[in-house]
């Protein structure tokens, strides 16, 4: 979804030569005998916004309390342009945060909240008063400045926040679900400001979210963590089409996962066999399986075609039953139970405004292309 | 990832790490200082005192200043300790002490349950009240409380007294002839005590009920429960950390009452508050109201201790 | 919410009536012009002329006065950096000490709180010569002791509400501990300092017991005067006494009421 935005167009991460901005090197982190962070290593570039994305409990905003410094790490190194973190306290840092609940000051205007922080740099007067000014109007809240954060709205605030983080010009920000406590409409308006602003400024974002959405809107790279690690780091579109492991695969989007094992390891294909999908499935790309091997393969509800004909073209196609529809208005979803007993979940696109052929209890083809399924560990 | 203790704002000293450190390592970085603040002050203004206390109290009376002999001395370069545990015999010998104790805890036992009695339908009208409407019932509870408890005390001598408001209004409508006997009585301490520690009954019961959820209520009543019955097996288990807290905060207190039975009770109103005070000012035994303060801190141990479980048991319930 | 019943409703009625008839009754003999105090000898003001012109009793309330704004002030200090070092530090060596002894003095009896300070004061006056006399600096220590305990109550209460994200913020934007300490969380919690310096300066102004103790001959507070006049019977001076006690009290608590009321809504 992010692809075609000018800063993705170079993927420093792919380059081998490109030195990372921010280093996490081995870090680990433990809570008396809890692991919060486990050896997680991850480089980040100069003008990314990296998403962290996991659910509650994962590990991601006590990594994010690291790099600010509010926590330390048990082992491990932090380095933000060359510079070792370790023992520099937050508030000598070259990084800012802006905080889930934003964290304004209640007692300071707007105005007073964003040169709080260039006021303990000792800037001199004027010079503060032109960037909080800047700083305003690139946040759109110049009319507010005078105003307290008790007299602001859920998204004038989040704009003060995000202002008051920026304005120290800070070296990496840090993004704590900046975009949590808005409604769903608000969010999706400032997700593309959010992003407007990081490209006019340059600043790399490191962003904390639990929202799946939030993150492939907003993120040049995601790092998916669970219990305490990041199990794969991508683009939106790599963590989306090529999962690594099951728990990627299904905790991005829904997804319709077939156990099976190898039963043939050709030369330019894999097939798996399936008791649970009740049939053979024919894996194009070069995966190496050894004859025998356990494996499954994950296939995207969108990915799967349902038909009450035979889907001829396809060579990956079963049989069942259809147990529920549920209309959706742009797409439907179907719940077929296959012959085998297994539940497969199918999304079709509503191109028509009536497309009612199929219906409750319908005896239907479902399958999908060869290179539709992608194969991760059992 | 809420498991995380905090680490509190950094301990860096400023200027100079080095002899930041080096302090640290001394327990007297900026966090040490701070923490040695209030540390040391209680520890010399509260926990030592009670040390002192322990050790007059093994000590023995003398016509001195201060009156007592010390507990340990340097005699030719020896220390002789002197430990005299009379003091403690004689609290056992003599029946006034004794008899004190007990009466205190009765009167500080009757008085918390009738608070108990007045204060809980008072905090459950309040806990179900308009939202609106409790915090200033609340605040009416509270504000006798900030006016001078001395003058509140005080004001029932008037109400208690022979020719005071109560019997003058008796007499005027006719039902009693002569006065009654009130003040200076058991039952003007209890008066006093209920009166005077009614807000501490209060709040932790309301603090309690506010927080008890209207569903559980009705889900009673919907299993067919009457609404007695709903309050007796629902209702008051669900507030029994409220219920203790709010006894233990009015029984402690009542125990080593002075100025209630000073007031308004009898001379034969034996509390051991009084008789403390009345050792210390009146015999100037020191050593012995000494041992009777001892006595008493053991015999409020238990109290004490129920409060703080029931108080943390309410904190971890919210 | 409707579950009022009727017996409810009249202890509830019952219960205010119990808990202000008494003042009520204070207030309304203090204007009376007989010497009997309960008896009704029509109205005057002249028991406030009467204790206008009681030295002693002057004196004694501007005493107290002076006690109670140095310990309340000493209080809120002390209190205030003990709340703040037991919620926001992580832990220490000597923490569930100090819990306990800023904890303690709530439940303590005041005979034995003043039993013990005195005692102490007077082996500190044997080892080391101070204190010299006892009087106003030996009540102030006292009452600042247990104010301070009360003080803890309430802004541990409201250092526990606050959102530390605030804290964080200021140090991430440059601040080192000290600073954010003064620059947020100080007017952050300023509404709780307040109250708190009410309640320690009231519960100075009321103490009988402590101050009992550890007085010496120099120093007689408000509460040791109206105390050795009561004992004595009523007095219709002490009953104007108590209405300016209780109009002064009054008046602070519903200024208060409405600044905390107002500073609530901001929040």
């Amino acid at each position: 979804m992010s692809e075609g935005r000018p800063t993705t167009d170079v993927k420093p991460w792919a380059d081998p030569n490109a030195t990372p901005f921010l280093q996490i090197k081995n870090v680990t982190k433990k809570f008396g005998a809890f692991t919060a962070v486990d050896n997680v290593s991850l480089d980040i570039y100069k003008g990314e916004i990296f998403c962290l994305l996991g659910g509650s409990g994962c590990g991601k905003s006590t990594l994010l309390r690291m790099l600010s410094g509010f926590e330390t790490p048990t082992s491990g190194q932090i380095i933000v342009d060359g510079q070792d973190q370790a023992g520099i306290p937050p508030y000598a840092r070259p990084t800012n945060m802006m905080f889930q609940s934003y964290a304004l000051f209640p007692h300071m205007t707007v105005e007073k909240n964003i040169a709080y922080g260039l006021k303990r740099d000792g800037l001199p007067k004027n010079e503060i008063a032109t960037r909080v000014t800047d700083m305003l109007s690139l946040v759109q809240m110049d009319q507010f400045a005078a105003r307290k954060p008790h007299q602001l709205s859920g998204g004038q605030r989040q704009r003060v926040a995000l202002a008051r983080s920026l304005v120290k010009k800070p070296k990496l920000l840090m993004l704590d679900e900046p975009l949590g406590a808005l409604d769903k409409k608000l969010r999706e308006e400032t997700q593309f400001e959010l992003i407007k602003i990081q490209e006019s400024l340059g600043v790399t974002f490191v962003v904390v979210t639990h929202d799946q959405e939030e993150a492939m809107t907003l993120s040049s790279r995601i790092g998916v963590m669970t219990a305490g690690q990041i199990v794969q780091t991508g683009t939106p579109h790599e963590i989306y089409e090529y999962p690594q492991s099951r728990f990627v695969a299904d905790f991005i989007g829904s997804v319709n996962i077939f156990d099976g094992r190898v039963i043939e390891d050709g030369k330019d294909h894999v097939v798996i066999s399936s008791k649970e999908l009740g049939a053979d499935i024919f894996v194009p790309h070069g995966i190496s399986g050894v004859e025998g091997q356990k494996l499954a393969v994950a296939v995207r509800p969108e990915k799967v075609r349902i038909s009450k004909s035979n889907l001829s073209d396809l060579r990956n196609k079963v049989t069942g039953t259809i147990d529920e529809i549920a209309y959706m208005g742009n797409s439907s979803v179907f719940q077929v139970r296959l012959d085998s007993g297994k539940r497969v979940r199918v999304t079709q696109s509503n191109l028509t405004r009536d497309n009612d052929d199929l219906t409750w209890d319908d005896r239907v083809f479902v399958g999908w292309a060869d290179d539709a399924g992608v194969v991760v560990a059992s | 990832m809420s498991a995380a203790p905090d680490t509190g704002p950094s301990s860096r000293l400023p200027g100079g790490p080095m002899i930041g450190r080096v302090l640290e390592r001394l327990g007297l970085g900026g966090r040490g200082l701070v923490i040695a603040i209030p540390t040391l002050w209680l520890l010399l203004f509260f926990l030592i005192p009670f040390l002192v206390v322990a050790k007059i109290s093994l000590s023995e009376a003398a016509i001195a200043r201060p009156p007592y002999l010390p507990v340990w001395e340097w005699v030719d370069g020896v220390l002789s300790v002197n430990l005299n545990f009379g003091n403690y015999l004689f609290l056992l010998e003599d029946p006034l002490y004794l008899s004190a104790y007990i009466e205190s805890i009765k009167i500080a036992g009757i008085s918390t349950f009738i608070a108990l009695l007045i204060g809980y339908p008072m905090a459950y009208l309040i806990a179900r009240s308009p939202e609106n409407q409790r915090n200033l019932l609340l605040m009416l509870v509270v504000l006798p409380f900030w006016t001078s408890f001395l003058l509140r005390v005080y004001a029932w001598i008037g109400f208690l007294k022979a020719n005071g408001i109560i019997n003058n209004f008796l007499m005027w409508t006719g039902i009693i002839d002569e006065p009654l006997i009130m003040l200076q009585t058991d039952f003007a301490v209890y008066i006093g005590i209920v009166y005077s520690y009614l807000p501490f009954m209060i709040l932790p019961l309301y603090a309690n009920l506010v927080k008890l959820d209207q569903s559980y209520l009705e889900a009673s009543a919907d299993l067919g429960a009457r609404p007695a019955t709903t309050f007796l097996t629902v209702t008051l288990p669900l507030s029994a950390s409220g219920i203790i807290a709010g006894c233990m905060l009015v029984f402690i207190p009542a125990v080593g009452e002075f100025v209630i039975p000073a007031l308004l009770g009898g001379p034969d109103t034996l509390m051991i508050g009084r008789v403390l005070w009345d050792e210390f000012f009146s015999n100037r035994d020191w050593p012995i109201a000494s041992a009777v303060a001892i006595v008493m801190l053991f015999v409020l141990v238990i109290p004490i201790m129920l409060l703080r479980k029931a108080q943390s048991a309410d904190e971890g319930a919210s | 919410m409707q579950r009022r019943s009727k017996f409810l409703k009249i202890t509830g009625v019952l219960g205010f009536v119990f808990l202000y008839a008494p003042i009520l009754s204070l207030v309304i003999f203090s204007f009376n012009e007989s010497k009997l105090v309960t008896v009704w000898g029509g109205f005057s003001t002249k028991w406030y002329g009467e204790l206008l012109r009681d030295p002693q009793i002057l004196e004694a309330a501007w005493v107290s006065a002076k006690i109670a704004f140095v310990s309340a002030s000493l209080a809120v200090t002390i209190g205030t950096v003990a709340s703040f070092v037991l919620i926001r530090f992580a832990k220490f060596r000597t923490k569930s000490l100090l819990s306990m002894m800023i904890t303690a003095p709530l439940v303590m009896p005041e005979v034995i709180i003043g039993l013990s300070l005195l005692l102490l004061f007077v082996a500190m006056q044997g080892l080391i010569g101070w204190p010299g006399n006892r009087g106003i600096m030996t009540i102030i220590i006292a009452h600042s002791t247990f104010g301070a305990a009360y003080a803890a109550v309430v802004i541990q209460s409201r250092l526990v509400d606050m959102d530390m994200s605030i804290e964080e913020a200021a140090q991430d934007l440059g601040a080192k501990p000290v600073r954010v300490f003064f620059d947020v969380t100080l007017p952050v919690i300023a509404p709780a300092l307040v109250s708190a310096w009410l309640l320690a300066f009231t519960l100075s102004l009321d103490d009988l017991v402590v101050a009992s103790f550890v007085s010496g001959p120099g120093a007689s507070t408000l509460p040791m005067v109206i105390f050795s006049k009561v004992r004595l019977g009523v007095s219709p001076d002490v009953n104007a006494l108590a209405t300016v006690i209780i109009g002064l009290v009054s008046l602070g608590i519903i200024v208060s009421a409405l600044q905390m009321s107002r500073s609530k809504r901001r929040l």
